[in-house]
């Protein structure tokens, strides 16, 4: 298979297969909400199988993070690293997966510089199919994500009290927050000029969110406006609940804080990025 | 109404802005069912904002348009369910196979898992593809990917097909495998709205053209219509030496009492001639005058020389794609 595509040679197409093959007059039934979200779903695997190299993020950078952040905070923040490792794994959880959302809005930006858009505008499918579809695909790189800083806490010796069950869980957990997160970021995508214009802004306001939290320390040790901030964020709320959930003192406040953003988001920012997809 | 029965596109007094920029600014259209209807302009004539209306993907200023009966605004949706759209840039996912690209949409329009890899395969035989079904898009030539391309928008077999100027980039070869796929389609009925900047696809493809320019249509017509609304036949002549084009305009005008035209290539000129026999003694002045001609011939006149009347000015890329093709079919 490595002929190059412009030497090989082939024939023009016969004007009569090509009648033949338009003759056909069937026209199945049109597809449905579902099935049209889940194609595209299959489009954004099918991006993973031909370029697996995209998973690097949602691979290595998990890695570096709990290395790093155990054995370099560890001792100074919590005395020691694997009490630091139990507190921080949680949080790094949330913050490796929330920081890959950001791809969802470069991806669409990338999307749209193509011309494939404008054939998926014109089809007659569920108007906001591709957008879910595409975010379905990434449900997949979220759950990547997830299992390897489960795997890497589990070398490094975490016991999650709660068992496999809370584990799961807060992944899950994690996963439909990430996904109303991703709406957010989708809508940017549309509405800025580049990718790499995406993949900035994004990053501006996920690191402030993620690091303004209570991923890395107790809130109870910042000044008290930032301490306000912190317990207000709901990155906090979803961290609180995948400790509890993994450690077995999960809060029902902080669920439904984060089941509540995670609807707020989607209610608001998937009919405005289906909006903006329309327009083109 | 009679009218609107075998009226596949009519669009009335269409306009689109963008900001300052006005793209397209009051154009009509009516386009009967069946025909093969171009759109001729120059780059940023606004074809494509036009198409892209007709095609629901943009939402008209002012004006209105029905496509198959159905109004694109009100009922995007239905048109959406019976057209295809081929836009300008290949659009197909460059980052899938050609096959994966064939299934995902026929999975979006529809159809089941098997049926829509079967149908997948049927089309990528058609369109001699078949061997590259595996490989990445991105790796496609350009004339392959255009024909995926148009593949992409046969998965099920649109009543009014939009092209958006389906040829452009592509070698001559290529661009005569896309010319046939495109009367196979029309001879199998679909109604075809093609944007093009070349005035050959245009006369080789279309029962009907309308030239845009400036967001306008200044003209429209048959091909023949069109070439007759400039006048009458017209002299060609090629000279064997370029240096000698002066001297033949002078000689020329003298003779057929007329003004002559300089053409792109620098050895040809053209006069206005319905005489067969002034022509042949208009030639006959140049080689007493010690000009040397290559060739002549008396004929209708060019869409070229349409485009020029009709703008006063010529069709951009007109020297480098517009005479491509007539070099190509000589040889």
């Amino acid at each position: 298979m490595s002929t190059d595509a412009t030497t090989q040679t082939t024939a023009a197409p016969e004007g009569a297969a090509v009648r033949q093959a338009v003759a056909v007059a069937e026209r199945p039934p049109r597809a449905s909400a579902a099935s049209a979200a889940l194609a595209f779903g299959w489009r954004g695997m099918l991006k993973v199988k031909h370029v697996p190299e995209q998973l690097l993020d949602v691979t290595i950078t998990p890695v570096m993070f709990v290395l790093m952040f155990t054995y370099l905070f560890g001792g100074a923040i919590a005395g020691s690293t694997g009490e630091y490792r139990d507190f921080i794994l949680p949080g790094l959880l949330v913050m490796s997966v929330t920081f890959t959302t950001v791809y969802a809005g470069v991806a669409i930006n990338t999307d749209l510089t193509k011309g494939v858009v404008d054939r998926f505008r014109s089809l007659p499918i569920w108007r906001p199919a591709p957008l879910l579809g595409a975010l379905l695909g990434d449900t997949v790189r979220y759950l990547v994500g997830g299992t390897v800083i489960i795997v890497v806490g589990l070398i490094l010796g975490y016991r999650p009290e709660n068992g496999p069950l809370g584990v799961l869980a807060a992944v899950g957990l994690v996963i439909v927050f990430s996904f109303g997160l991703s709406w957010v970021f989708t809508t940017m995508g549309l509405i800025m000029r580049s990718p790499n214009a995406v993949m900035n802004a994004g990053f501006m306001s996920i690191f402030p969110l993620t690091f303004l939290s209570n991923v890395y320390v107790e809130p109870e040790t910042l000044p008290a406006g930032l301490e306000a901030f912190v317990n207000a964020n709901p990155i906090s709320h979803l961290v609180s609940a995948c400790r509890g959930l993994m450690d077995g003192s999960v809060q029902g406040s902080d669920l439904v804080v984060v089941f509540g953003t995670a609807a707020l988001l989607t209610a608001v920012f998937l009919p405005l990025t289906t909006r903006l997809y329309r327009r083109g | 109404m009679a009218t609107q029965a075998t009226l596949a596109i009519e669009a009335s007094d269409l306009a689109k802005s963008f900001g300052e920029t006005t793209a397209v600014d009051g154009v009509s259209l009516a386009v009967r069912t069946g025909s093969v209807y171009g759109v001729l302009g120059p780059n940023g004539a606004g074809k494509t904002t036009t198409i892209k209306m007709l095609a629901t993907l943009l939402r008209p200023d002012s004006g209105s348009a029905k496509v198959l009966g159905q109004d694109v605004v009100a009922d995007g949706d239905a048109v959406r369910q019976r057209v295809s759209l081929t836009g300008q840039l290949a659009s197909v996912d460059e980052d899938l196979t050609g096959r994966e690209n064939l299934i995902l949409l026929a999975r979006l329009l529809g159809f089941k898992r098997e049926p829509a890899k079967a149908r997948a395969d049927e089309l990528l035989e058609a369109f001699n593809l078949a061997d590259a079904a595996g490989r990445l898009v991105k790796n496609y030539s350009g004339g392959m990917r255009r024909r995926l391309d148009v593949a992409a928008s046969l998965v099920v077999r649109p009543e009014v097909m939009f092209l958006d100027e389906p040829t452009t980039g592509l070698d001559p070869r290529s661009r005569n495998q896309v010319w046939d796929i495109i009367r196979a389609l029309s001879g199998a009925g679909t109604t075809i709205l093609l944007c093009t900047q070349y005035l050959e696809e245009a006369d080789q493809l279309c029962d009907g053209i309308a030239v845009i320019d400036h967001g306008k249509v200044i003209a429209e017509g048959t091909p023949a219509q069109l070439k007759a609304s400039v006048g009458s036949a017209a002299l060609h002549v090629r000279l064997l030496e370029p240096e000698q084009r002066p001297e033949a305009e002078r000689v020329l005008a003298g003779k057929l009492d007329c003004s002559v035209t300089l053409e792109n290539d620098p050895a040809a000129l053209s006069a206005p001639c319905a005489d067969a026999d002034a022509a042949a003694s208009a030639v006959d002045e140049l080689g007493r005058n010690g000009i040397e001609v290559a060739g002549f011939s008396l004929g209708q006149p060019s869409l070229d020389e349409v485009f020029l009347a009709l703008t006063g000015h010529p069709a951009e890329e007109q020297a480098e794609n517009g005479a491509e093709p007539q070099k190509e079919e000589a040889a």
